[in-house]
């Protein structure tokens, strides 16, 4: 079996993976790293970033802030530790992309401009125009090729963790151009897959987010954490579910129901006024909205369309001049994709799944339970987000956890030796002869990979959606079990070697498989409601019994597992989240 | 292009479609891309005219007349109608795309493509009206 | 039944076959599909062998690039609709070397990419401690326009130096060290000539300027080239009449 060695391995060239590629090319540049990717970096999801990266810079605003509009706006979910070190971190990393060339939009003095967003006290989100995410994966892109310790494998897909005596030793990898599968060992390895939004039918996410290092990770034994935590974004356009970023209501965009009122002021979210009021109506936090919409929409005041109810967004009044120059991307996108102008008209828009707060449970330095594993970037859980992600600290974590998992997985590989080759080798063999034999060369099989995708989104949008109960959660497990016994039985048509991407298809529904599994798991046990977990048979929060991060596990015999392990407060003890005030 | 060889595992066998020598007849946009190219061989023409008429004048009136006599001619006349015509359709194009290749900011904002395509055009006029008065009515 | 729409789709199946067909599917002519949900309508219902990447599906990952009746579009911002009643063809990117279906080979357009050097480069670097660079929002406009690329590739697809000379580093190469040139952070201008004046960097250019034409992103490579060449030949003239000056 082909197999190639390094001292670090990524799964994932996203932005965490390319910041930790980085991170351990500066830290010592004989290690040789390799970033494994199943897109070529630059068209990972990082690229569809739009709206901002927060990070305090402005003399009005303090670090302490920051943390608490995260903490509150995580519903004391986060790790207060690894919150306090990532506010201190952020300024820092923005800062090294802007002297990569990161073209932050900027003041008439030349200082970087900072814009509000949703739940934000101070004005600190970084941008540049609404399509940061773009351009900082570009720069970390473009920045990467200047290191040449660094060895990428674009279009590689990942099947499997290399784990021997409980530590990682590698990867099990198919080159899709040749279809050759390829043992890539490593003193340590990074995941950063980012998230699984393809788990629901509905979401932002791109074709390939389907939760592949969270299930990779619980394969091997590392739990997952706070995985009933999902976050739907108020406002994804209707049928594509292509994002508009927050950014469009920080510049002064309203929400509006079917009768043109700012429904949000009968939900607790401030009074409305012309201009925006930071942490409150249109820039409260994520959740809040998104259940304000359920809750309009049981009232009737939502608006019917072909792709289901929607409520408008309208930009207007901000003018064509201010469009353009703030939020260019919204004008084109909806230009483009909905036919629509926003100078002229308002948007059609309803809440969609965006972002996975839970992960793979690491601690404050990226290191996961498994010795020489790390994960960072949506795929992991710090956990910084809690129940509720503020938007745009998810692009300033990429950059702070995933500099730090590259330097404590450098650091790690440093201190280690040669491992039993042997025995990994042989389990890499194993590992070829499942992919050929399950999936590559299976002729028989009766299941279509597309149906099976279909009813599992559909089975967690009713039963794990923006309200869940024990019988919608329970009825959804169901599926999701049934699913995964039928999925055995797959048909795959493809037996090509070149470029096969009914067999990356099948893969990357297994992973979304499990990722459903876990979600279900952690949201069926947490018997209460916090942040973007609202369950409508226990609507309170209970710190007594759930102050605590759900940490899931898979058994041998392939059943689940959910554990606890207490949140950790340093400076703000829970209280009541509050905004419009 | 016949690709001969078989298949091997784990080998891509790509594919590739060979250029015609005749791709620029299959589109207009192309086709007129190339006049564009072959227009600059009009200006060169031209250059050379010009030369020779200086070295025939410079021979003395005979040769100078013998040169008039050879542009007299239906054919000459006919070529050079043709080669202005490219000239023509060169400078057009040229100026076109000057606004491309040097972009003007003035305070912050590019000037649209037409305030700079138009002066060119109104040089290229002024030029040719004070031409055509030395030669037509400027004795 | 509703309305359908055909698709020609080019097949190139390596092990099978040894030159690309097209193959025939009919699709829902849904007014709200793009070329790309055709595809993954087939995909999905019809053939499961097609292949072709695609990713984000709001006009930015790059990925989804193909000729579409013989443009380069991306297929995820191209609606079914604008070919009624159709037949719509779909073909790998011209110019590359076909992998497999609709996929294309890109490993080439990957080193041209490094090879411009898209860094910033300095002198000297400015400790983080020191803050950011200040860049003015005129300073910024300078590059803006070629920092939007997002390799789709359209613009090789179209350009015609590109299918005669492969060794050409082609338009979104050289608009990117554009972009990194008009940087006012940047200093690494002659290292990128360096590179960038030689035969296949910008005089291979025709200024044909199909690139700027298909661009979905408004980069405008062409006149990054042209605007570039201008730059290079005044550095010519500015050596020769000041050989003893900075190079
Ligand atoms: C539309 C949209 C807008 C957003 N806007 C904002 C915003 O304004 N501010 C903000 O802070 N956050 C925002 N987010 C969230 C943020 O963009 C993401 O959380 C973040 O980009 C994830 O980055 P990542 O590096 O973890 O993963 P990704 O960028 O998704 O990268 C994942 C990588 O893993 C690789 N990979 C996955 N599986 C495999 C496998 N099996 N084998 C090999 N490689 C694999 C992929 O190829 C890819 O390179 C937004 C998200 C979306 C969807
Ligand atoms: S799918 Fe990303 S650009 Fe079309």
């Amino acid at each position: 079996m082909d197999t190639s060695a390094h001292d670090v391995l990524l799964v994932g060239g996203g932005g965490a993976g390319l910041r930790a590629a980085i991170a351990i090319s500066e830290f010592n540049p004989k290690l040789s790293v390799a970033v494994v990717s199943k897109v070529y970096p630059m068209r990972s999801h990082t690229v569809s970033a739009e709206g901002g990266a927060a990070g305090v810079i402005k003399p009005n605003d303090t670090l302490d802030e920051h943390c608490y509009d995260t903490i509150s706006g995580g519903d004391w979910m986060c790790d207060q530790d690894a919150v306090e070190l990532f506010v201190r971190e952020a300024p820092k990393e923005l800062l090294r992309l802007e002297h990569w060339g990161c073209p932050w939009s900027r003041e008439p003095d030349g200082h970087v401009a900072v814009r509000p967003f949703g739940g934000m006290k101070n004005e600190r989100t970084w941008f540049a125009a609404d399509k940061t995410g773009f351009h900082m994966l570009h720069t970390l892109f473009q920045t990467s090729l200047k290191y040449p310790s660094v060895r990428r494998y674009d279009e590689w897909f990942v099947t499997k963790l290399l784990i021997d005596d409980g530590q990682v030793r590698g990867v099990v990898a198919i080159e899709l151009m040749t279809g050759r599968i390829q043992a890539i060992l490593a003193k340590s390895v990074i995941i950063c897959t980012g998230g699984c939004g393809k788990v629901f039918p509905f979401t932002t996410n791109a074709n390939i987010k389907n939760g592949d290092g969270m299930s990779l990770a619980l394969r091997a034994g590392a739990p997952l954490k706070d995985m009933e935590f999902v976050q739907y974004h108020p406002t994804g356009l209707p049928f594509t579910g292509i994002l508009i970023t927050e950014a469009a209501r920080a510049e002064g965009g309203w929400l509006l129901n079917k009768d043109g009122y700012r429904y949000l002021q009968d939900y607790n979210l401030g009074k409305p006024e012309p201009t925006p009021v930071l942490r409150s109506m249109e820039l409260g936090p994520r959740d809040r909205l998104s259940q304000a919409f359920v809750k309009e929409y049981e009232k009737g005041r939502t608006i019917e369309t072909p792709y289901g109810h929607v409520v408008h967004l309208d930009v207007r009044h901000l003018g064509e001049k201010k469009i353009n120059a703030k939020i260019p991307f919204v004008r084109e996108l909806c230009l483009k994709y909905q036919g629509i102008d926003p100078v002229r008209e308002m948007i059609p828009v309803r809440p969609v799944v965006h972002y996975m707060m839970g992960g793979v449970s690491t601690d404050i330095n990226a290191a996961t339970p498994i010795k020489g594993l790390f994960a960072a970037g949506e795929a992991a859980c710090v956990s910084i987000n809690g129940a509720n992600r503020l938007g745009s600290n998810s692009l300033t974590e990429l950059l702070v956890f995933g500099a730090r998992a590259g330097l404590h997985a450098a650091q790690f590989a440093s201190e280690q030796k040669e491992g039993n080759t042997a025995a990994i080798l042989a389990q890499a063999i194993d590992e070829k002869r499942r992919v050929e034999d399950q999936f590559l060369n299976k002729t028989a099989g009766r299941e279509s990979i597309s149906t099976i995708r279909e009813e599992m989104q559909k089975a967690m949008e009713e039963g794990a959606g923006i309200y869940r109960t024990h019988d919608s959660l329970a009825k959804a497990a169901e599926t999701i079990g049934k699913l995964q016994e039928r999925f055995k039985d797959i048909a795959i048509s493809d037996h090509s070697h070149t470029f096969n991407t009914e067999l990356t298809a099948a893969f990357e529904l297994s992973y979304m498989l499990d990722v459903a599994e876990a979600i279900i798991a952690c949201a069926l046990n947490r018997k209460e409601s916090r942040g973007s977990h609202q369950r409508t048979d226990f609507t309170k929060r209970d710190d007594e019994k759930f102050l605590a991060h759900s940490l899931v596990y898979r058994n041998a015999d392939g059943s689940t597992r959910v554990e606890y392990l207490p949140v950790t407060i340093t400076r703000w003890p829970p209280a009541e989240r509050v905004y419009g005030k | 292009m016949k690709q001969s060889h078989a298949y091997t595992l784990y080998h891509p066998k790509w594919y590739r479609r060979r250029v015609s020598t005749w791709w620029w007849t299959q589109q207009w946009r192309s086709f007129k891309f190339i006049l564009r190219e072959l227009s600059s061989l009009a200006v060169i023409y031209f250059v050379a005219l010009l030369l020779w008429l200086l070295w025939s004048l410079g021979q003395g009136e005979a040769s100078y007349r013998n040169f008039l006599a050879w542009m007299e001619s239906p054919l000459m006349i006919a070529f050079n109608v043709i080669a202005f015509l490219f000239v023509l359709y060169h400078s057009i194009t040229w100026f076109n795309l000057a606004p491309k290749a040097m972009p003007v900011r003035v305070g912050g904002k590019r000037l649209p493509d037409w305030m700079i395509a138009a002066p060119n055009y109104a040089a290229w006029v002024v030029i040719s009206v004070v031409i055509a008065w030395f030669i037509l009515g400027g004795n | 039944m509703a309305k359908t729409i055909t698709l020609e789709v080019a097949r190139y199946r390596p092990e099978q076959e040894g030159e690309p067909a097209f193959e025939n599917f009919d699709v829902p002519l849904n007014k709200d599909w793009v070329v790309l949900d055709a595809l993954n309508y087939i995909k999905d219902k019809l053939d499961g062998s097609l292949s072709y990447r695609w990713s984000c599906r709001m006009g930015v990952c790059g990925s989804c690039g193909m000729m579409v009746n013989g443009e380069p579009k991306l297929t995820c911002a191209t609606f079914l609709t604008a070919y009624d009643p159709g037949p719509i063809r779909v073909e790998p990117l011209r110019y590359f070397p076909i992998v497999r279906d609709l996929v294309v080979e890109i490993t080439d357009f990957m080193s041209k990419l490094k090879a411009v050097k898209p860094w910033i480069v300095r002198d000297e670097e400015k400790p983080i401690s020191e803050g950011e660079y200040l860049q003015t929002p005129r300073q910024l406009d300078n590059f803006k326009q070629f920092s939007m690329c997002i390799n789709c590739l359209c613009c090789y697809a179209a350009c015609p130096v590109v299918g005669l000379d492969q060794h050409f580093i082609g338009p979104a190469a050289i608009a990117l060290a554009q972009r990194y040139n008009e940087d006012s952070r940047d200093q690494g201008k002659e290292e990128r000539m360096d590179v960038l004046s030689q035969h296949d960097g910008i005089w291979g250019c025709t200024f044909n300027g199909e690139c700027t034409r298909v661009c979905p992103k408004n980069v405008d490579p062409a006149g990054a080239i042209q605007q570039y060449k201008i730059k290079a030949v005044t550095d010519w003239y500015k050596s020769l009449l000041m050989p003893w000056g900075k190079k």
